[in-house]
């Protein structure tokens, strides 16, 4: 049996907007486990954010357990999570939200700051990770001197280099040409297929989610299968 | 996150904002740099008064005779003759006394060969130029021997050793004053202008009893000064003359004195206050420049926290807790106060010394001022720098990393 990585029950999400309760997820259950390579698929509102933020440790449900890797993240103090999101996380973004005006390498050097990690090591580490995702040749660029895929690339080193157990992919190739785009969904592919690298990849894109193993459907705040 | 890895952070926020980090900086610049520089010239100023008040001779008390009412006549002070070298002698012995001058002047004119010049003669005892301060130029001043037996010598002050003698050495020659000739022991330094305007320099010195006898022909004395141990001391002592002097001259309960006591300590005191609080005026008004100078820093952290919403945001996701946020705004403001503050002390004492050297006012640097200046100059960036970086490291993660 494998390990479980996420497993969460009866989970319920509603926020206030613009004065309107808005009941974005009602009653998700789901298990991922180690190696998984999960899509999550959904039209605009469906409340895909919402989902990921919590499975990102970023926001709590009002209801329902959540449990990663064994740990229960629903009672946990904001340093902890903190450190959750540190450890155990690793994200990817649909704008890639680098650090501006700082060096790939040092975007990829930021989470081991949190973690302690010493000088020296921080920067061996992530001059490794991005020689491994073919960024060798662009430690010091700024982020507005790489291109968009180069950018997700650090983005995508910046997440892995805390080896973290889940990497959360959202909307990763949302502002990619298709080229990019499936150098960046085989690169996702890769990691999973070599290092056992779990995923959950957040999409609205059909062909994006048929790159992973296992997709799921998130309508009106419910998860269905979509084998 | 531990230390250096923070301060780093701060460095380099800062650095990518260099022209916005210095204008930040420079409002903590001036405000330090003013504060010191201000503080020297008060204090520069209050020492000046205090070397001032020292030439004058300090902790002393001055007694002269006072009025006296016959029949309904009030006469003016010192227009009595009831002082006498008895009086200034039983002073002496009184506690917190240190040393006293019993003086009496008169009006003489003076001949030396074919000139002559008409100066003041004051009959005084050896201890007249420790009490008074004033140390002598060259030559010797009379001692006690000479006192006890009326000796035919005198001291010039600078004004009459020029006027009778010019350039050449008075020491050993003798002047002439009413009939009676006196050897020159001595000539005493410059001592300028009293604080009445009078040139005290202008007089001529001579054993009080050879005043008293042989050119007055009286037997009282026109002041006493008395030097006492010390500020605190000259109020008890003026108690004690008040006292001791009624007791002598039989003063009747109800009877007003005969004589004035005035208090050079009280004038001394007086200046020296009041330099202290001109001091301590500049000292706030700058001040102010240093808290405005922290309103700055406060501002532009403010600016700084909204400006990188996003990126607080992208750091609490990848692990930052909210005391990493803290301590990374807050040390941003801290260096900037710092720097600032270093910065201006080197201007503000650079500041002082170009305006001692250039228009001759006095200035005094006091660590005091440096090492107040300083710590206001951190305490402004803590207590600005907190309220933004309070702000920064509450922020909510998903809502900042939502931020356009």
């Amino acid at each position: 049996m494998a390990k479980e990585v996420i497993n969460i029950q009866g989970l319920h999400k509603t926020y206030a907007l613009d004065g309107v309760q808005v009941h974005a997820l009602r009653g998700i259950d789901l298990i991922v486990n180690q190696g998984e390579y999960v899509a999550i698929m959904g039209p605009s509102g469906s409340g895909k954010s919402t989902l990921m933020n919590i499975i990102g440790c970023l926001d709590v449900p009002d209801q329902g357990s959540y449990w990663l890797n064994g740990q229960d993240v629903t009672q946990m103090h904001s340093d902890t999570l903190a450190q959750v999101r540190n450890r155990e996380l690793g994200f990817v973004f649909q704008n890639f939200n680098l650090l501006a005006r700082t060096s790939a390498v040092e975007n990829v050097e930021t989470p081991l700051i949190y973690a302690g990690i010493s000088k020296a090591e921080r920067r061996r580490r992530a001059i490794d990770m991005l020689q491994r995702l073919g960024l060798g040749e662009r430690l010091y660029h700024l982020p507005n001197q790489l291109s968009g895929g180069q950018q997700q690339r650090v983005a995508i080193a910046r997440a892995l280099v805390t080896r973290p157990s889940l990497l959360l992919a959202d909307e990763p190739t949302g502002n990619m040409d298709t080229a990019t785009s499936a150098e960046l969904l085989a690169l996702l592919a890769q990691l999973n297929q070599e290092d056992g690298l779990t995923i959950v990849l957040i999409t609205h894109e059909a062909d994006v989610a048929a790159k992973a193993k296992r997709r799921l459907i998130l309508i009106d705040g419910r998860l269905e299968n979509n084998q | 996150m531990n230390w250096a890895a923070a301060l780093q952070l701060a460095l380099k926020a800062l650095w990518r904002n260099k022209t916005r980090a210095m204008l930040t900086a420079l409002g903590v610049i001036i405000g330090v740099a003013s504060v010191i520089a201000m503080v020297a010239i008060g204090s520069g100023a209050q020492q000046r008064i205090a070397e001032q008040l020292a030439s004058m001779g300090t902790n002393t008390l001055v007694i002269r005779p006072g009025s006296v009412t016959r029949g309904g006549v009030r006469t003016g002070a010192g227009t009595t003759t009831s002082l006498t070298r008895a009086d200034a002698d039983a002073i002496r012995d009184l506690p917190g006394v240190i040393a006293i001058a019993p003086t009496v002047r008169a009006a003489v004119q003076l001949r030396y060969r074919g000139t002559n010049w008409g100066t003041a003669i004051e009959g005084v005892t050896p201890d007249y130029i420790s009490v008074k301060n004033w140390p002598l130029a060259e030559g010797e001043f009379f001692n006690e021997q000479h006192v006890v037996s009326a000796s035919h010598v005198c001291v010039l002050g600078q004004t009459v050793a020029r006027e009778l003698f010019g350039l050449s050495n008075p020491i050993g020659e003798t002047v002439v004053m009413k009939g009676l000739a006196c050897q020159v022991l001595g000539v005493l330094s410059e001592k300028g202008a009293s604080a009445w305007g009078s040139d005290q320099d202008d007089s001529v010195f001579a054993p009080l009893t050879t005043v008293q006898r042989k050119i007055m022909g009286v037997t009282h004395i026109d002041r006493v000064e008395v030097q006492t141990a010390g500020r605190e001391a000259t109020y008890q002592v003026m108690k004690d003359v008040t006292q001791l002097l009624r007791y002598r001259h039989r003063i009747m309960e109800e009877q007003p004195d005969d004589f004035r006591i005035y208090n050079r300590a009280e004038l001394a005191k007086t200046s020296e206050e009041s330099a202290a609080v001109f001091t301590w005026l500049l000292g706030s008004i700058a001040s102010v420049s240093l808290l405005v100078g922290g309103i700055g820093i406060m501002n532009i952290m403010l600016v700084s926290v909204t400006e990188r919403t996003r990126e607080i945001g992208i750091r609490m996701a990848l692990g930052a807790r909210r005391r990493d946020i803290l301590w990374q705004f807050l040390l941003e403001a801290l260096v900037l106060s710092i720097a600032g503050g270093i910065i201006g002390i080197f201007l503000g004492l650079g500041g002082a010394v170009a305006l001692a050297k250039f228009s001759n006012f006095p200035v005094s640097i006091t660590p005091w001022s440096i090492i107040l200046a300083f710590s206001f100059a951190a305490l402004v960036g803590v207590f600005f720098g907190l309220h933004p970086a309070r702000k920064a490291s509450r922020l909510q993660p998903i809502e900042a990393l939502r931020y356009e």
